[in-house]
Order: C-alpha cells, then sequence, then structure tokens
C-alpha cells in the first residue's frame, strides 16, 4: 500500500507525532558557543551545541559513550569536548581522540554527531536518517537576515505538543478573544479567509478593509507616517512550510490605497517568524521574530516590537499551556474542528503523510 | 535516529542462502522485532558449536524494508573458531539467535570526504556506507582488495553501483593494494585534515594502513576501523594455557577462544567487548613458549613487543616455526 492510499484517519491526533527528517531549530546562532556547550533537547534527542575552533556549529549527543555523563557540562579546547566525569575528549565528528589510563583508544568509541546547518541566524539540526539531510530542504526563513528586513526575536519554552503552536498560528481568530488589548479586533472573526496548500506548504490570507487599526498597528502606522490617524486595510497572509515552520505576512495601509491589489507603499508591514522546535511529545521550544521592513535604521523600533510582541506571546503562551493541562486532564474526549481550523487541518494532512513516509504512527506514544 | 548500541536477543529466520563468491555465503535473516540497520552495524549469533553456545559477530551487509531483511556476507574460514562452519550450513527456514542491530562502527556526518577499504571479507562492513555516501551525494572512494577475483564478494554489484569512485586491487592479478601510496594520496589530495577513512579486513593489512596514516602525519581519529580480532599474524592453531595460581592447564583448541575455553573449564575471567577494544579481558604473562598473536587493537605497539600481558578474548599463541610439533603455550597470572 501506498502512503497516498491511506486514508489520513488520524489528522485530529491530540498529541501530534513529529517527523525526524527534519531541519529544527536547536538554537538561535547566539547560543552556540565555542565557550561552553549548550544542552537542548531536539525531537527527543538530548543535544550538546558547541562551535570549534573554525566556527563551525556541532550537534552531539549529550552522553559520553562510556557512562552516558553529560557532555553539556564538559569544557571545551579548540576543536574538542572533553567529558566532565572522566576526561574522554571526542572531535567534532563524534570521534573519541583520548581516553584516560590507556596507550591506544577504542575503536567503537564515538558519539553520533548530527548535520547541522547555521542559517537565517538559527542553528538547524537532522535527527533523522542523515542521508536524507539535504541542506537546501531548511525552510525559508530569509527576512531574518536579508538587508531589507530588521527586527528580533526570543525563544518561548511552550509546555505543550508542538502541533498545538501551529494551530494558534495558522488560525488567527483567537487574536480577538486572546490578544484583545493589541492586536484583536471584531473584525477578525467576521472576515473571510482563503486556504490554499501543496505538499509541503499551506497558506491562509484573510483581508481586513476599511477598519479602525488596532493599537499595535495604529503605533506601527504612527512609526512610519507621524500622526496618522483613519481607516486601514489590514492583511494576515498565513505562510507554513512542513514541519513546522509558520512565516506570517501581516500589515496595515491606509484604506483604499491599493493594498490588497499589491501597493503597500501607504501602509506598514512585517513577518512574525515563527518555528516551532519539538522537545518532547509534550514540550517545544518556540522561536519568533518580528521583521519589519520600515524605519530599519531604528534600533528603538526593533526593541519596542520585541517587547511588544513579547507580551502578545506571553498570552499564547499561557493559553497553550493551559490547553495541554485540559488535554491531559481529559484523556477520553476528543479534538472537534470549526470552519477556521482549515487551514491547521491542511497541516496535520501535510505532517501526517511525513510520518507515514517515515513509518511513524500521527500519535505520539503514551506519556 | 536510534543510536542501536543496546544488545538485545531475538530470533530470526533465514529467508534465503546462497552463494555470494568462492566460499562466501549470503544469509538474509528476518528477525522477529525489526529495526532498521544503520550503516555499520553488526549482529551477533549465538551458536552452537559442538555442545559449546558461542556468540560471534557479523555485519549487516544491508538492511532492506525497515530491518525485515538483514543481509549478512560469511566467509568459511578453514581456521575460524567454528563459526563460519556452522554459517554456512544454515538453510532456509532455520531459526537463529540474534541480537537486534548493534552499532560500533558508525558512518560520520559533516566529513569533506571519505575513503572506504575493505580487505576481502571486510567488504561486508562497508557496502550499506557506501551506497549511504552515495545517496547523500558525498565525496568517497571504494577500495576493494582481495586475493583472487573469485573470492571477492559483491565484485561486480558494486562496480556497477559506484562506477569510478571505486578501485579494485587483485593479488593475483598482479594489481596488488599500494597502501602508502593510497595513504599518501589522501595526504596530499584536497582536505587532507577532513578526509575519513573507514577500513574493515585482515589485521596486517590495517596495521599497514595505521602505519601510513601515522607516517603521513593524518589526524588519528578519522582513521575509523572496525576488527572482530578474527585474524592474526599466524593461522588460528592449538595451545595451551598454564594458570599456577589454579594450578591447572586449559587446552585452547582451534575453533575456539582462550576466554571460551577458560569460561568452558569453569575458570571465573572478567570480560566486556569479546572482540580486543576494551581490555577488561588483559591479563598478565608469565611466560610464553611459542609467539603470541596479540590480535586486538587495546594494546599499543609498544606494549604488544613486551608481552607482559593479553587480552584473552582474541589473543592466541602460535607455536612461530612450523617444524616445531609441541603445542605453544602461554602462561598467565588472572586478576
Amino acid at each position: 500500500m501506498t502512503i497516498l492510499d491511506q486514508p489520513p484517519v488520524t489528522a485530529a491526533s491530540k498529541i501530534f507525532n513529529f517527523p525526524r527528517n527534519a531541519w529544527y531549530v536547536a538554537a538561535w546562532d547566539h547560543e552556540v558557543t565555542a565557550k561552553q556547550p549548550l544542552a537542548r533537547t531536539i525531537a527527543d534527542v538530548p543535544l550538546a551545541l558547541w562551535r570549534n575552533s573554525d566556527g563551525r556549529a556541532v550537534a552531539m549527543a549529550d552522553a559520553c559513550w562510556h557512562r552516558l555523563a553529560p557532555l553539556s557540562k564538559g569544557k571545551l579546547f579548540g576543536d574538542e569536548i572533553q567529558c566532565p566525569y572522566h576526561g574522554l575528549r571526542y572531535n567534532s565528528a563524534g570521534r573519541c581522540t583520548s581516553m584516560p589510563a590507556q596507550e591506544t583508544i577504542n575503536p567503537s568509541a564515538i558519539v553520533p554527531s548530527y548535520p547541522v546547518v547555521e542559517r537565517h541566524r538559527y542553528v538547524w539540526v537532522w535527527v533523522g536518517d542523515p542521508d536524507l539531510a539535504d541542506s537546501g530542504s531548511v525552510p525559508d526563513m530569509h527576512q531574518m537576515d536579508s538587508p531589507d528586513w530588521a527586527g528580533d526575536g526570543e525563544t518561548i519554552y511552550a509546555p505543550c505538543n508542538y502541533q498545538l503552536v501551529l494551530d494558534n498560528l495558522m488560525d488567527l481568530t483567537h487574536e480577538e478573544f486572546v490578544h484583545s488589548s493589541s492586536i484583536g479586533q471584531d473584525e477578525l472573526s467576521e472576515a473571510e479567509f482563503e486556504v490554499s496548500h501543496d505538499d509541503t506548504h499551506v497558506t491562509v490570507t484573510r483581508w481586513m478593509r476599511d477598519i479602525d487599526a488596532p493599537p499595535f498597528w495604529l503605533k506601527n502606522m504612527r512609526d512610519k507616517f507621524p500622526g496618522f490617524s483613519g481607516k486601514v486595510d489590514r492583511w494576515q497572509i498565513i505562510h507554513f512550510e512542513a514541519p513546522s515552520t509558520i512565516c506570517i505576512d501581516v500589515g496595515v495601509a491606509k484604506a483604499g490605497t491599493g493594498a490588497p491589489e499589491g501597493d503597500r507603499s501607504q501602509g506598514v508591514n512585517g513577518f512574525v517568524m515563527n518555528t516551532i522546535t519539538p522537545e518532547t511529545a509534550r514540550t517545544s521550544h518556540y522561536f519568533w521574530a518580528f521583521m519589519r521592513n520600515y524605519r530599519l535604521e531604528s534600533q528603538t523600533i526593533t526593541t519596542q516590537l520585541r517587547q511588544g510582541v513579547h507580551g502578545v506571546f506571553g498570552e499564547d503562551e499561557e493559553m497553550l499551556a493551559a490547553q495541554q493541562r485540559a488535554i491531559d486532564a481529559n484523556p477520553d474526549h476528543e479534538f472537534y474542528s470549526l470552519n477556521i481550523d482549515a487551514g491547521g487541518m491542511w497541516v496535520r494532512r501535510i505532517l501526517d503523510r511525513m510520518l507515514q513516509a517515515e513509518g511513524l504512527p500521527a500519535a505520539a506514544a503514551a506519556k | 535516529m536510534a543510536v542501536n548500541t543496546q544488545t538485545w536477543w531475538q530470533q530470526g529466520r533465514v529467508v534465503e542462502a546462497d552463494d555470494l563468491a568462492e566460499g562466501v555465503r549470503r544469509i538474509v535473516l528476518s528477525p522477529d522485532r525489526p529495526v532498521h540497520a544503520t550503516p555499520g552495524t553488526h549482529v551477533d549469533l549465538r551458536l552452537d558449536l559442538d555442545g559449546h553456545v558461542r556468540t560471534r559477530s557479523y555485519s549487516v551487509l544491508r538492511s532492506e524494508d525497515g530491518g525485515r531483511r538483514l543481509t549478512l556476507g560469511v566467509q568459511l574460514a578453514p581456521s575460524s573458531r567454528g563459526g563460519s562452519r556452522h554459517m554456512h550450513g544454515l538453510e532456509v527456514g532455520d531459526v537463529v539467535e540474534m541480537t537486534g542491530p548493534v552499532q560500533s562502527f558508525p558512518l560520520g556526518v559533516g566529513a569533506d570526504r571519505y575513503v572506504l577499504v575493505a580487505g576481502g571479507i571486510g567488504v561486508t562492513a562497508l557496502v550499506a556506507m557506501a551506497d549511504s555516501l552515495r545517496r547523500r551525494g558525498a565525496d568517497y572512494t571504494l577500495v576493494l582488495a582481495g586475493r583472487r577475483r573469485a573470492v571477492m564478494a559483491y565484485l561486480e554489484e558494486l562496480a556497477d553501483t559506484h562506477g569510478d569512485r571505486i578501485r579494485v586491487f587483485v593479488d593475483d592479478e598482479g594489481v596488488r593494494l599500494d597502501v602508502d601510496a593510497l595513504v599518501g594520496e589522501i595526504a596530499g589530495g584536497p582536505a587532507p585534515a577532513r578526509t575519513e577513512m573507514y577500513m574493515c579486513g585482515p589485521i596486517r593489512l590495517m596495521d599497514a594502513i595505521r602505519r601510513a596514516w601515522v607516517a603521513h602525519e593524518l589526524p588519528e581519529p578519522n582513521l575509523r576501523f572496525e576488527t572482530f580480532g578474527s585474524s592474526g599474524a599466524w593461522a588460528a592453531e592449538e595451545f595451551v594455557v598454564h594458570l599456577p595460581q589454579h594450578d591447572r592447564s586449559v587446552a585452547v583448541t582451534t575453533d575456539t577462544s582462550m576466554l571460551d575455553a577458560l569460561e568452558d573449564a569453569g575458570v571465573d575471567v572478567m570480560w566486556d567487548c569479546r572482540k580486543g577494544e576494551c581490555g577488561i579481558c588483559q591479563v598478565k604473562v608469565l611466560d610464553v613458549d611459542g609467539r603470541i598473536d596479540h590480535r586486538d587493537v587495546f594494546l599499543s605497539k609498544k606494549q604488544k613487543e613486551t608481552n607482559t600481558s593479553l587480552c584473552l578474548c582474541v589473543t592466541r599463541a602460535a607455536r612461530g616455526e612450523p617444524e616445531r610439533s609441541e603445542p605453544a603455550a602461554v602462561t598467565l597470572h588472572l586478576p
């Protein structure tokens, strides 16, 4: 039976499994240093992340070959990491280079090292089959390090299954209820939206015309157009790329100046960059940034936007944690879908097919 | 991906068995609990050899259908420890006790170049690695060396798959592998410090490569190898172990190891890897009558020359001179 013959019956799994054959962000580039290893679990694999003397990022299993002591608690010596317990040293390929009290090195003494790509200000790792690790398949987040965009972001440690974060971002109707003081407004749940997809992407487009700008967007308009007041056309174009990257093209423009038709010159445009890395079935590393293409020179605006989004996403974090607790507390209850879940359901379909191709079930193993 | 360094036992059914080359049998096993075997993994089989249960390791040549089909290649070694004779007698439908795939020879990621060197049946450890590197689009060379073309397993298939990435050396055709030239080429080639070599073959070939590797000042951690302690400087012959502490002597036949023979005789000895790597079964040598054929990779060359200790799991004793009629003997002090 081929993959396509199988009905996607498990698309509403509550604790969604995650593909292993994928690039996941393990860290911001500045978090991985040649001074001290960083411990982080990516897709159930505990890793020690560090840089060698060439500046190359290294991702190694965080367990010494000998007695599995965590290498992330060890020291770095140029191109080598030293186990904190008995001093075994490994090079960046994971091969042991030094063992205490013997003249040779056991040929089996190797710690798994994983493919790494550094791109878009992130360190991406591949914990699946290394034969399939094509660096060309790193998700497109080019706004992160393009000279045409400026901004910054943070990491949220989200105590929930990664799919809950994807659901959150694929439908922004929740802004009206969760973020009523900043970006929420009634028109969100009233506006029509369109969904399109291919094998690895899903796009959800929503336009709200001739509306009042909510506080967050009014501030942004005034940063570009001092003293602005009046109606705006607002857009949210959600771009999902498998397995877990969502870049949301957001903005507002003076109403009726042609933004829906393609002329955004009378508006402000941001990209909410999100990439969610499953840590375990019930925890996620949620890397986000807000990038803008106006007033690139202003570090003040960068800081204000980062703080603003920090506040907004803090509201999401609280909801996601509460949702995960409720899911776990109600194991006999199922998920049901609303019209607004169309985008999120296409994401599940794509993930489900990736999991099937790896021979993995859509539902993660029970806790 | 699963790291597979744990040993657990299961049953496997022989689903195919045929000849790969002269004296080389292809055995396809279908395990009870299939797990994909990554390149470089082996399985251990529990074999009943003349009433003694023995464990033998075989590289997984190929893992298909998520590990539901594991292919082994076994060379019949007349002077082996008996495992290969047993393996050559396996027929379709036979059931064997086997471990899940065990990984102690993993193929790395991120090197600029890879050179795989197979001596004889050592090719079984490298076939899956070569396939993997080809899939990755990596820069690699597969070097195959053997005594005669007829005994070299998978030669044609590998040549078809890997085209000009393969280099074949056959002794009796006068095209012998020049180890120093091969290693010198790596040292003088692009990215020598970022080239990894993976080798599997007779210990003498591997020793020669290791010497050349060091002589050309290539980084030692980049030289990877796997040995099951199954080849040495002399063919296996019968010898005697004297244990003055226990006031007894134990004979070691050609198809058993010193460690197995001592355990069979009820001597309590400590061991771990059983393939000459870890040094846990190291014991003191008090006297040698004949020559010690160390076969391990734990002791350094210097330590082996002094003959003050040996690894029970793979080391043998040999007469050294064929005309001598008395078997060799070693006198050991056990911890």
